[in-house]
């Protein structure tokens, strides 16, 4: 695909750009920088935009195969590139759960038939994610994972984790938790605090979370493993990985624009919209993950999109699941709530993400995928979940006034998403 | 009544409370006439949706419709809906177009009666969600203590049991401390919810929070009891029933470090030995079965307040 993209504001802070300039895109690939303007090839007016590096989302759930009534890879392709995003990493919960190749092939596959965006398959750990023997690690990665986690199911044994941040080194492969004690949170349904307490409700304690990252934190330091910590959500993990960090270990850490934006509050007229797990926590836990993400403690943005068909969230709160979508609110949350350059948001949604999922990089260099994504900070618009690209409508963002947002999405040189009012 | 409906204390103004409580006062002479039927709320349905087993509360209300001429219906959520894989809020739906008035709900899972009147043009009243609320057993305590002690202000009333897992304790704490009573919320300290003193909001300085019994009775003028649940046995809240009676059991010399006269309620049913000794249970200054035809006449008070007006 050839594409000129004129005058943008090109940002790539890994590759020290950031100026006005033309950006021409042949055969799918990044051709030139500059003031080069080749005619004859289609052009895109990106005057008073942001051209970045295609932004990736490290924690999505595709829920195909299995749960298809909920997402598929090609709504839930449609929804990640509607939000800004050229690329997902789809967490293995399906059904069955992607715990060996032929599942990772099947995604893959599916993914290059129907999905506008790229999907990048994320492995169980252990087989059918129980939580009791390995799964077969390697040769999903030869089908094309790019880490392994069992995430909504930690792995609670100590002794298994331990084989699998072992094990994982054989391919430089990142182990991503969902740090969840299930003693300590077993029946629990929102965040423990004074509202659990008011509205009667079981609460998920934050020692769920920290006594977990504090084990996986010490097996990562005694095996020199690749450990990546998904959706934090609370003070007191915040810290450990900040100090973690200080001393050197191999880890990263993601956050979701809800747990930066939302408190237990929002649970307050049981809203099922509200349950997810992690569950939304303090204000005191809102401002430590913010403070995170300005000092560089945690790397990564990500969604934990989690569509769920609204049959089930038409359930009673403690009997919904858990979980909410986000792919196409999750840039619109982050620039209206974080005050940050926009060098850093890039790093947050792209550099970082691709550095921890440790694919081919793309970027604003010669040569690179044309992977891009075109940006408005100054954008104000408002969420309607009616027309989300998501089979699923289960957000707590509904109606929601936003600040910024993706006007263009270019996958390959090919422009899959876009909206100029 | 302005609202729709009745779901809990936590939202209610304190005139709201005197209203259904002076209502529930002339309701009480209907109970000693020989013929107790007056034809207020003829015409009306009111169906009781209940999902958890209960004799009093579910009778209760039956008694309190039917009394004011209402059709009362009782459907018991397990054996039909639930099973079938009904959602709540097509139950509720299903009733609504069958024009029921007023649903009355029990049901497990907090917020439940919530989601109900969302979803219903019926007015819902909540008889118990959860661990949430159980606002007409606060109201009926409330009328109970009025009746005995002449106030609602001023007091020092202590609530002694399974608060983490109680609607009852939630509902009276909000209420009493709305009137500026001081309540001592006290239990092991593994059945006390976190962050409990935060819950009344502006409240909060009437809510004192203790694992001593004898502190949280020192001069009360009510004691209230909870009911200790079984199953929480098998979690290990507590080690044993002999245990547990030890620091938390009402023996007639525990009580004796209230007021004189203090009068020392239950919601019911007690588990005699367990949370209290008999001798008290059934003693001089116990009011468990004046809460019982209380709760008939605040029951009434609710169905004309929302129904008949």
């Amino acid at each position: 695909m050839d594409l000129v993209i004129r005058n943008g504001r090109v940002v790539d802070p890994k590759r020290n750009i950031d100026a006005v300039v033309d950006v021409v895109v042949r055969d799918g690939k990044i051709a030139a920088i500059g003031n080069s303007r080749p005619a004859g090839i289609p052009e895109f007016d990106a005057t008073g935009l942001v051209v970045a590096p295609g932004f990736f989302d490290i924690h999505v759930h595709l829920r195909e195969p299995g749960t298809e009534e909920a997402e598929t890879i090609a709504t839930g392709g449609a929804a990640a590139v509607a939000g800004g995003f050229v690329a997902v990493a789809a967490m293995p919960n399906t059904k069955p759960s992607n715990d060996n190749p032929s599942i990772t092939s099947y995604i893959v596959a599916e993914a290059k038939r129907s999905s506008p965006a790229l999907v990048f398959p994320i492995g169980a750990v252990t087989k059918e994610q129980k939580g009791e023997s390995l799964a077969e690690i390697g040769e999903m990665v030869e089908a094309g994972i790019v880490a392994i986690s069992d995430d909504g199911k930690p792995v609670m044994d100590g002794r298994l984790f331990r084989r699998a941040l072992e094990y994982a080194r054989l391919f430089d492969l990142p182990v991503i938790q969902h740090c969840e004690d299930l003693n300590l949170s077993k029946g629990g349904v929102m965040h423990e605090g004074a509202w659990s307490t008011r509205l009667g409700l079981k609460g998920i304690p934050s020692s769920a979370e920290d006594t977990m990252i504090s084990r996986d934190l010490i097996l990562t330091e005694t095996t020199g493993g690749k450990y990546h910590v998904a959706h934090l959500s609370t003070k007191r993990a915040v810290d450990m990985v900040r100090t973690a960090k200080a001393q050197g270990l191999r880890i990263s850490a993601e956050v979701t624009p809800h747990h930066f934006t939302l408190t237990d509050a929002a649970v307050a007229e049981f809203d099922t919209n509200a349950k997810m797990n992690p569950p939304l926590r303090s204000e005191e836990d809102v401002d430590a993950l913010r403070k995170g993400i300005l000092d560089g403690t945690i790397d990564a943005i990500a969604s934990d999109h989690a569509p769920h068909h609204i049959n089930l969230k038409m359930l009673e709160f403690d009997r919904a699941p858990f979980g909410i979508t986000g792919l196409e609110t999750a840039v619109g949350l982050a620039f209206s709530e974080l005050p940050l350059p926009i060098g850093r948001m890039i790093e947050l949604f792209s550099i970082n993400p691709q550095k921890i999922m440790r694919v081919s990089p793309w970027g604003l260099f010669e040569g690179s995928a044309a992977h891009l994504t075109v940006l408005d900070p100054n954008r104000k618009w408002k969420f309607d979940v009616a027309l989300s690209r998501s089979k699923s409508r289960n957000s707590p963002f509904n109606g929601r006034q936003l600040k910024g947002k993706a006007v263009a999405t270019i996958v390959n040189g090919k422009i899959v998403y876009e909206d100029r009012n | 009544m302005k609202r729709k409906d009745l779901l809990g204390i936590r939202e209610l103004e304190c005139h709201e409370i005197l209203e259904i409580l002076d209502t529930a006062e002339s309701m009480q002479e209907l109970s000693a006439r020989p013929i107790k039927k007056v034809p207020t709320l003829r015409g009306k349905t009111v169906i009781t949706l209940f999902s958890e087993a209960s004799t009093r509360t579910r009778t209760s209300f039956e008694i309190a419709g039917k009394w004011l001429s209402a059709d009362v219906i009782n459907v018991v959520m397990t054996s039909s809906s639930a099973t079938k894989g009904e959602t709540l809020i097509d139950t509720a739906r299903t009733l609504d177009s069958m024009s029921a008035d007023c649903v009355v709900i029990r049901h497990p899972s907090s917020g439940a009666p919530h989601s109900i009147a969302r979803a219903t043009r019926a007015r819902v009243i909540n008889a118990g969600d959860g661990a949430h609320e159980h606002p007409t057993q606060a109201l009926l305590d409330a009328l109970t203590i009025r009746e005995r002690t002449g106030t609602l202000s001023g007091l020092k009333v202590a609530i002694v049991g399974d608060i983490a897992h109680s609607r009852v304790a939630r509902s009276n704490i909000h209420l009493l401390t709305k009137f500026g009573t001081d309540v001592w919320a006290c239990s092991a300290p593994t059945l006390m919810p976190v962050m409990l003193n935060e819950i009344t909001g502006e409240n909060s300085g009437r809510l004192h929070i203790t694992n001593s019994m004898d502190e949280a009775l020192d001069q009360a003028d009510v004691i209230m009891m909870l009911r200790v649940q079984f199953e929480r046995m098998s979690e290990s809240f507590f080690p044993s029933v002999r245990e547990y009676f030890r620091y938390y059991g009402l023996s007639r010399e525990r009580a004796s470090r209230a007021k004189t006269g203090a009068i020392i309620m239950h919601p019911g049913p007690i588990n005699r030995g367990v949370e209290i000794a008999s001798d008290v249970a059934d003693g001089a200054y116990s009011v468990i079965l004046d809460q019982v035809s209380a709760g008939v006449s605040v029951r009434m008070a609710i169905l004309y307040l929302l129904l008949g007006v």
